[in-house]
């Protein structure tokens, strides 16, 4: 699904190198942690595979499903299954969340070149979403992510997951600001979509949301380059024990 | 007389000077009225068209805009005005009554008049009206609004308009579009008075069709809004053309009353759409926005002054602007608060989002408080689209265009929704589509 080699990219602005040479490959069906220290270059990387152009990518190259996936606008990554889930959901004020689910659903369907949903079906399928996750018919009529709290921007950005049905999930810190019930309810949103067709890639510092969306790998990145790759038990270890280990072994 | 050194006229300015000669006896009106004709257009002589020397007209150069002056436009043809209302559709098919002002003169025969009687509401005829004992008094100026070389030209040169009465406690159950129609070329000047009595509402469309050509369009509204009364008006300027569009409103308040208004303009080459609002009566709300688009060479102004004359009123006003290509955009809003005029809360804000490098957006908001216990607040911003939002609704699918449009149109929207007149709300996000959309 996601064939990530050697891959290297900075900042655009001054052209500080973030990430050193990744290599990840993710499968169908499977659901990869990637963890590691502030600065190791976590976000950067989920970035990179958004499309943001605040960054370059200098070396290396990222297939999806075979396709060089750094040669596509954000909006055609989008279309063609990718989704990041941000760490902090921007406020857009002015557009109904409700609207903007239908614009942005409409938008990968045609550009896939799939009709367009009737009112009764996109209404069906957002209050079946919303329902689970728990999103109320009042958050849905305010504008995006506007006066929303911390638990409910990242509801919110589950839904759009739910909602977009995307092959590849990048979930970038989704638990960061989330309560113990937050945390649940985003969980078992993320779990439902686990599927045969369907790849994840949990971003997270803590091992706390993996006790909740267990992981089939687990990657520690520092300082731009993967380290380390075991099962959910390196999680486990790295709660312990810190990250000082592998900081130093990357150093 | 003024015995400063004559001004050396423009082109313009002697059109005009002979337009007034020409159509002087087309003009109608009182001896008082045709006296204050005169005065207007000695203002014109003796100070010419305004300027960017004239502080209120520093960004809105009409003086150099206009290259020479149009004659007066001819009584309209009414089959032509037929025609252009039955393409004009401005509000999507909402529901109201009509009200037809074309080339300057009123039109009975194609305003819903029998309807509005029904609904306690009078449309008599401005021109009839001038000649009338009570003349003069529909061409007067606001003080703060003295001196005024937009006004002064509607003055000299009014054509006619409509005096709507809104009976008292008469609550109009549908809005009412006041349409002006230039069914051919020329000057198109008019005014008119809104009269919404003790304890009525009414809900104002103010629209325009047809095309005036080289004729420049200076409309006057004149709002009297009586105790407890309600009024919201929604001012349409779209479409393009390249003669000046000149609107003014006056609007003056009572006690306990409730004014609205919004400004939206998208399209012309030049226009200026300017306020001067009076709070008259003690506890009542005024709310003035604006929606202002303009791109290529256009020049779009929001003036207004607000008085607050009186203690305990609130007025809001919200400004939102979008340039693109090398339009110009204006803002220049005052609040003044007079001495025993306590507990004023007024608050006013400016937003301008820039699409190109070449825009340019003057932003003037000031406020002028000689009251010590109230509550007042300004602001102005300036921005481009922010690129973390873009990237927000690209990473979600939606094509860049597409997202900046949407952008664009949540920016504008916050103003229509503050606006919160529902009836409209659909017709004028349309119209920035529109705008958008190049039509």
């Amino acid at each position: 699904m996601l064939e990530i080699k050697n891959l290297h990219a900075r900042i655009a602005e001054d052209h500080t190198e973030i990430l050193h040479g990744v290599d990840l490959t993710v499968n169908a069906g499977e659901v990869h942690a990637i963890m590691g220290p502030n600065g190791s270059g976590k976000s950067t990387l989920s970035y990179v595979l958004a499309g943001k152009d605040d960054y370059e990518v200098t070396e290396g190259e990222v297939l999806f499903n075979g396709r060089n996936m750094l040669d596509m606008s954000p909006d055609e990554r989008a279309a063609a299954g990718m989704f990041l889930a941000f760490q902090y959901p921007i406020e857009i004020p002015g557009v109904a969340t409700m609207e903007f689910l239908k614009t942005a659903m409409n938008a990968q369907r045609k550009a896939r070149g799939e009709p367009q949903l009737s009112i009764p079906d996109f209404m069906k399928r957002v209050k079946e979403a919303a329902g689970f996750l728990n999103v109320s018919m009042d958050m849905l009529k305010r504008p995006l992510n506007v006066g929303f709290s911390g638990g409910e921007k990242k509801r919110a950005e589950i839904l759009q997951m739910s909602l977009l049905e995307p092959k590849l999930c990048v979930l970038d810190e989704t638990d960061s600001g989330l309560d113990i019930d937050a945390l649940r309810i985003v969980s078992d949103g993320v779990n439902k979509l686990r599927g045969p067709d369907r790849a994840m890639v949990v971003i997270t510092h803590y091992q706390r949301l993996l006790d909740h969306i267990v992981p089939d790998v687990v990657h520690v990145l520092s300082k731009g380059r993967i380290v380390k790759t075991g099962d959910k038990d390196l999680a486990l270890e790295l709660e312990k024990n810190g990250y000082a280990d592998y900081v130093d072994a990357a150093a | 007389m003024n015995a400063s050194v004559p001004i050396k006229h423009t082109q313009a300015e002697s059109d005009l000077i002979g337009r007034f000669d020409t159509a002087r006896g087309a003009l109608t009106g009182s001896v008082a009225v045709t006296a204050l004709r005169e005065a207007a257009v000695s203002q014109i002589r003796d100070k010419g068209l305004p300027h960017r020397r004239v502080e209120e007209y520093k960004y809105t150069d009409l003086r150099a805009f206009m290259k020479a002056a149009a004659p007066m436009a001819a009584a309209a043809d009414e089959a032509t005005v037929r025609t252009l209302l039955d393409s004009h559709d401005a509000f999507d098919g909402l529901e109201r009554y009509r009200i037809v002002v074309a080339n300057g003169a009123f039109l009975p025969g194609l305003s819903d008049i029998e309807a509005l009687a029904g609904e306690g509401v009078s449309v008599a005829s401005l021109t009839e009206e001038l000649a009338g004992p009570h003349g003069a008094q529909l061409l007067a100026s606001p003080k703060s609004a003295a001196n005024d070389g937009v006004l002064a030209l509607n003055t000299a040169f009014v054509q006619g308009g409509v005096v709507v009465t809104v009976k008292e406690g008469a609550e109009v159950s549908r809005p009412v579009e006041l349409i002006h129609v230039a069914a051919s070329a020329g000057a198109q000047i008019s005014r008119n008075r809104i009269v919404v009595a003790k304890g009525a509402k009414l809900s104002l469309l103010e629209t325009f069709a047809g095309d005036s050509g080289d004729g420049e369009i200076n409309t006057v509204f004149d709002y009297d809004v009586a105790d407890s009364a309600s009024l919201a008006t929604t001012r349409l300027i779209v479409g393009q053309s390249h003669a000046a569009r000149l609107f003014t409103s006056i609007t003056t308040i009572g006690a306990k009353a409730e004014f609205k208004s919004l400004g939206f303009i998208a399209g012309p080459r030049f226009t200026r759409n300017q306020q001067f609002v009076n709070f008259a009566g003690e506890n009542s709300n005024a709310g003035i926005y604006g929606v202002t688009m303009a791109r290529d060479e256009d020049l779009a102004d929001q003036t207004l002054i607000v008085d607050h004359a009186v203690p305990n009123c609130n007025s809001r006003e919200f400004f939102k602007t979008v340039l693109d290509g090398r339009a110009k955009g204006v803002y220049q809003g005052r609040i003044n608060v007079a001495p025993h005029a306590q507990k004023t809360d007024g608050e006013m804000m400016t937003q301008a989002l820039l699409l190109s490098e070449e825009a340019e957006m003057a932003n003037k908001p000031e406020l002028e408080i000689f009251a010590d216990d109230v509550i007042c607040a300004h602001g102005a911003t300036s921005g481009q689209i922010d690129e973390d939002l873009l990237f927000y609704l690209r990473a979600r699918g939606i094509p860049e265009d597409e997202a900046r449009t949407l952008l664009v149109l949540a920016f504008l929207a916050e103003a229509i929704e503050e606006y919160g007149e529902d009836d409209v709300t659909e017709g004028l996000e349309a119209r920035v589509r529109d705008w958008l959309t190049g039509h």
